[in-house]
């Protein structure tokens, strides 16, 4: 049966995203996307590309372009959801839940859609995190105050060398700010990439003479209100005017707290292969959902632009009861530093095995295949879209040549 | 008309990125041996379209899959919300030429003609 009113709580890429496939499905019952920025829907990833070297604008980044319409939507924008009460229904009975808002406001729906994305994770205050000159970078709004303090000649130090912050540090390079990055781990994307293609990958800061410093932990940000260097375990100690942390993000799920709806041991929504959780009426996708992926048999949670826009079509599909409409094979990322764009795509599970088909790593221009016996599962290309694209197509195909 | 390349520079089932022009075109070449011309650019985000996936004569951009029609320009999958500008193009002698269109192009944000085309800066 069709609901009648579907709320969708988070008003960025997958929430937009879903408003629109629901529309798109011929959903015409009502429909409330309720979003605590102050902003219409946006794009997140030209945040350290782009629009942090100055060249795009904000409205560059708008999701929702002249022609479109609003959905037929009510969008509360500058609004936070705070509770989510599940009312459970009973047989024959539609389930009703509410919605409550941080202004008091209690939206009562028949399908929630939890979009809400994440969040940065923040350096704590006890090793400096809140001082002058430190920031993260998920919205538009910490692009805006980053992008003032990026000044040719001043110093930055990215704590952090997993994309985001590489991209940052691409970025600032080029804008002739002095970078260096610190990662805790002995090689940076080694939980993405693996640690023989991470480490090639990270070479590119080094090919471009901003150092990168390896497995040694930050002791501590230095700095009485300003922040002014970095000290790390060792003793080694940053010179900085303005840090980044890009230390990951965490699923904006604390106000599911005691909810009912289960979340993963990380946080995220758990749900079945197309966004339902365990509680009837109540989806979730994008960033704060871990879906179950039938190939890796376990939730797992993927924090890509790609399924954040293309997911919402298999919840449309869901929430109206309608065939279920299929969902991308392989999970797809690019990242875009010092001019070399990287596309990954498949998955990692262990046990691969690599082969390089075209380029080299140390060239920065490779093409990495990963196979499970004759099965190539995932390939990341560095500057070859064109290969690329083609290996993506054929993950999880089984090759007579290899 | 403009020289765009000899129809032996493109490999059947692919495309070609040509900087002469300004923005760049891609001149695509079917199995079929059709040949189409389009602004090389995605008008979604900067990418080149001759880096993309050609099939039937629709080319799928190679960063966010969108789908262009090559016959029309017209978006057949998002993304992308702008179609793409096609060319007239025609095959003589082995060698490819397009009437260039003289509508505004279709670019992205931030990417200016000269430039338009593929490579993240
Ligand atoms: C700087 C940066 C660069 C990136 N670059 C790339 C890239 O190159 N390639 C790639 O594949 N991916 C990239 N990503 C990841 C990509 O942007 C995300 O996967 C995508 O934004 C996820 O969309 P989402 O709608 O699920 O979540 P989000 O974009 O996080 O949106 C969630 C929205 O919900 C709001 N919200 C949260 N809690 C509540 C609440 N309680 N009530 C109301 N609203 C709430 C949030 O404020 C936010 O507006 C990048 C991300 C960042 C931050």
């Amino acid at each position: 049966m069709s609901p009648r009113h579907v709320v969708v709580v988070g008003a960025s890429l997958a929430g937009h995203a879903t408003a629109r496939a629901l529309r798109d499905a011929g959903y015409d019952g009502a429909l409330t996307v309720v979003g605590d920025e102050q902003h219409r829907p946006y794009d997140r990833p030209p945040l350290s590309k782009g629009f942090l070297d100055g060249s795009l604008s904000p409205e560059d980044l708008a999701l929702e372009d002249a022609d479109d319409t609003d959905l037929a939507a009510t969008w509360l924008v500058g609004r936070r959801a705070v509770g989510l009460d599940v009312g459970l229904g009973a047989a024959g009975v539609e389930p009703t839940h509410c919605v409550t808002l941080d202004d008091g406001t209690v939206l009562v729906a028949d399908a929630v859609v939890l979009a809400t994305g994440a969040r940065a994770r923040r350096l704590p205050a006890h090793l400096g995190g809140d001082l002058a000159g430190v920031h993260v970078l998920r919205t538009l709004d910490d692009a805006l105050a980053l992008r003032t303090e990026l000044v040719a000649g001043s110093r930055l130090v990215l704590v952090g060398a997993g994309f985001v912050g590489a991209e940052i540090a691409a970025t600032a390079h080029k804008l002739g700010v002095e970078v260096s990055l610190v990662e805790a781990s002995t090689t940076p994307l080694a939980g993405p990439l693996g640690e023989e293609v991470g480490a090639a990958v990270a070479g590119l800061h080094t090919a471009h003479g901003v150092p990168l410093y390896c497995g040694v932990p930050v002791a501590r940000l230095t700095g009485t209100t300003q922040v002014d260097g970095v000290l790390l375990d060792d003793g080694t100690h940053l010179p900085a005017d303005v840090v980044v942390a890009g230390i990951g993000s965490v699923p904006a799920t604390d106000w599911l707290a005691g909810s009912g709806v289960p979340l993963t041991d990380a946080g995220a929504v758990a749900t079945d292969a197309t966004g339902a959780t365990a509680v009837p009426g109540v989806w979730a996708v994008g960033d704060c959902s871990a879906w179950w992926d039938v190939e890796r048999a376990a939730h797992h949670r993927t924090e890509h632009w790609n399924d954040a826009l293309t997911r919402p079509r298999a919840v449309a599909a869901s929430v109206l009861g309608q065939a279920p409409a299929a969902v991308a094979a392989a999970p797809y990322f690019w990242s875009d530093q010092y001019g070399v764009r990287l596309q990954f795509a498949g998955r990692r599970t262990g046990g691969e095995v690599l082969t390089v088909e075209s380029g080299s790593l140390e060239g920065g221009d490779a093409l990495v295949v990963w196979w499970h016996g004759a099965t190539a599962v995932a390939v990341l290309g560095m500057g070859q879209p064109k290969l690329f694209n083609r290996w993506k197509r054929s993950l999880g195909v089984a090759s007579v040549a290899a | 008309m403009h020289h765009l390349c000899a129809l032996d520079d493109v490999v059947p089932g692919e495309g070609l990125r040509v900087t002469t022009t300004s923005p760049p075109v891609a001149v695509f070449r079917t199995e079929d041996d059709d040949v189409y011309v389009v602004d090389d650019t995605c008008t979604h985000q900067d990418a080149s379209l001759a880096d993309g996936y050609l099939e039937g004569c629709w080319v799928e951009c190679p960063l966010h899959e969108s789908r262009f029609d090559l016959r029309t320009g017209a978006v057949d999958q998002p993304p992308a919300k702008k179609p793409v500008r096609t060319h007239a193009a025609k095959v003589v002698d082995g060698q490819v030429w397009a009437e260039l269109s003289t509508d505004a192009p279709n670019l992205p944000p931030g990417v200016a003609a000269g430039v338009a085309g593929g490579a993240p800066s």
